[in-house]
């Protein structure tokens, strides 16, 4: 549906995208991650047609971005950043003029207002002027102005900033429920969103690609040796030595003590039976296990490896 | 073209739905009133001069020309004042969108820079119109009380529009090159003074350079249509102007989105 080749960004001398290339399958949502001014923004802007490439094609279901900007224009819903917002203007007045831009006719106009408004829950507020609405109002104003021609493509630019917790859970919503019809990109920097939303991750990083997967998949691939937490009731020092003689764990990282109960986080190689091992020479030595976690790998242990994995690279 | 419709609308529309329309109409209608006041009150006082003189002299009054002594000046007026309302109207028109970022919302949207453009002036040039028009009751109430020619009121004003279509262009021009209102107002206002003033430096120059200060001057083109005199060379003037500086906030849009 969405394919980007080798997309590369300047300005000036500034490297804003540096060759970055993926595709996005029909009815999918992929999220796009990354720190602050990691190029997110303006690889959007791009694929909408708002700025050109220095380098690299894009096409949209088929179409060239810089040869048929109109057409792909067409079939893109964009919510920017700040939605785009008449402020003057009241809802019902403000979506008719996006349903006209995005060349609706006239008859079919307020049959797609009614249907956005519905779709985004803001029926209640068709008749009120913009400035006077909330924050999530408006945001849903924006995301309403998005969807009103139906478009196959939609790209939101970090969709759920600024909102309270309640409202971020229902643009999430949202979001989930257009896809299938829609294919969405979505950007942001809050790593639980994506988990909860895409279907696929790319993680961008000074204008480069460092990884492209699924969730499970990126939370997974950091899987194989990984920190568990044990409590007992026994000695420290005992305790330790026995640990240190388990086949599988590398290293005690941290260990606490008090009321009689030791607190170990071990780095460990699942590959081994550590677990097993573990608890079968505590109940030899008599001491009681009242804790074994392991801390799986979230997406944000993903995302602050590959920060500082390409950071090591690059220094 | 339904695009330049739809995108002239909501543009006309905002005028009305913030109070600058109001604001701009009501103040050019105030200050071209103050100038209609002035000009028949003293072309009054030299009329009744002359009755009285003659009177004296046990002659018959000779005849004064309204056309000459208050519908002429009138207009040279006006067209002054507009310079300073133009900027007015026309500082939001790109500057807004800009900082609010709905002009990422237009450039996204299936439309081309042009019909942007062009719906852009149109709504701002349309507002100057119904404004300049707004003054027909100063002719009108000449009309009624004196026996001036018509014809050349009706050329003023084509004149006055002429002009108009100049000078709102130069505004929608400068606006597309900043987001910040007041920078956009008082660019457009300096552009038009420049205009203005650029016919004085004619004065002080000679051969080429004189004609050519000459023809830039904004108002020196309008001294003709003042006078009632029709010449399509002035036309020409204004809507080259015109077509320039929609061409150039056409190239300023479009260059927006290479730098940015």
């Amino acid at each position: 549906m969405i394919e980007i080749r080798n997309l590369t960004k300047r300005y000036g001398s500034f490297l804003a995208v540096d060759d970055i290339s993926f595709n996005v399958e029909q009815g999918k949502i992929l999220g796009f991650l990354g720190p602050n001014g990691a190029g997110k923004t303006t690889t959007m802007r791009i694929v909408t047609g708002f700025m050109p490439a220095t380098n690299g094609t894009i096409e949209v279901s088929g179409y060239n971005v810089q040869n048929d900007p109109i057409e792909v224009k067409r079939r893109i819903g964009y919510l920017p950043e700040t939605p785009p917002l008449y402020v003057d203007m009241t809802v019902e007045e403000y979506l008719g003029f996006a349903a006209k831009i995005k060349q609706i006719s006239s008859r079919e106009v307020t049959n797609k207002i009614n249907l956005a408004c519905e779709k985004v829950a803001i029926t209640d507020v068709k008749k009120k002027v913009i400035k006077t609405l909330s924050k999530g109002y408006k945001q849903r104003v924006g995301l309403a102005q998005a969807i009103i021609h139906d478009p196959e493509v939609l790209i939101l630019d970090e969709p759920t900033i600024g909102l309270d917790p309640i409202q971020i859970r229902e643009v999430r919503e949202l979001i989930k429920s257009l896809a299938g019809n829609h294919t969405i990109v979505l950007s942001t920097h809050i790593l639980p969103e994506v988990g909860m939303t895409c279907d696929e991750v790319v993680i961008i990083r000074k204008g480069k690609i460092i990884a492209k997967d699924t969730p499970d998949g990126l939370a997974r691939s950091l899987q194989g040796s990984e920190k568990m937490t044990v409590v007992v009731e026994g000695p420290l020092d005992d305790i330790c030595s026995v640990v240190n003689e388990t086949k599988g764990v590398s290293e005690i990282l941290d260990s606490y003590s008090g009321n009689g109960q030791t607190s170990l986080i071990l780095k460990c190689d699942f590959k081994h039976q550590v677990r097993q091992a573990l608890s079968r020479s505590f109940s030899e030595k008599d001491w009681s296990l009242l804790e074994m976690k392991v801390e799986e790998a979230t997406l944000e242990d993903v995302f602050i490896r590959m920060m500082s994995e390409s950071e090591g690279a690059k220094s | 073209m339904n695009n330049i419709i739809t995108i002239f609308n909501r543009e006309f529309k905002s005028y009305f739905s913030s109070p600058i329309a109001y604001v701009v109409i009501g103040l050019f209608l105030v200050l071209t009133g103050v100038f209609f006041y002035l000009l028949t009150s003293s072309f009054l006082q030299y009329a009744a001069n002359l009755q009285w003189q003659a009177a004296r002299m046990r002659q018959p009054a000779p005849p004064v020309n309204v056309n000459h002594m208050i519908i002429r000046p009138l207009f040279s007026n006006i067209s002054v004042i507009t310079l300073f309302v133009v900027p007015m109207i026309t500082m939001r028109s790109f500057s807004d969108d800009k900082k609010t970022g709905t002009l990422e919302l237009l450039l996204t949207s299936p439309v081309t820079t042009t019909h942007i453009v062009i719906g852009k002036f149109l709504a701002a040039f349309a507002l100057y119109v119904i404004m300049a028009l707004l003054t027909w009751v100063y002719p009108l109430v000449i009309i009624l009380f004196g026996d001036p020619d018509i014809l050349p009121v009706a050329i003023a004003y084509i004149g006055i529009i002429g002009m108009g279509a100049a000078s709102v262009g130069i505004g929608v021009w400068i606006s597309s090159m900043t987001e910040n209102q007041i920078i956009s107002a008082m660019g457009t206002f300096v552009a038009l003074l420049f205009l203005w003033l650029v016919g004085w430096f004619a004065n002080f120059s000679s051969g080429a350079m004189s004609g050519f200060f000459q023809y830039l001057s904004i108002v020196e083109h309008f001294e003709d249509f003042s006078k009632g005199i029709f010449d399509t060379g002035h036309l020409m003037y204004y809507v080259s102007i015109c077509g320039i500086t929609l061409f150039l906030a056409h190239q300023s849009i479009e260059s927006l989105r290479w730098r940015s």
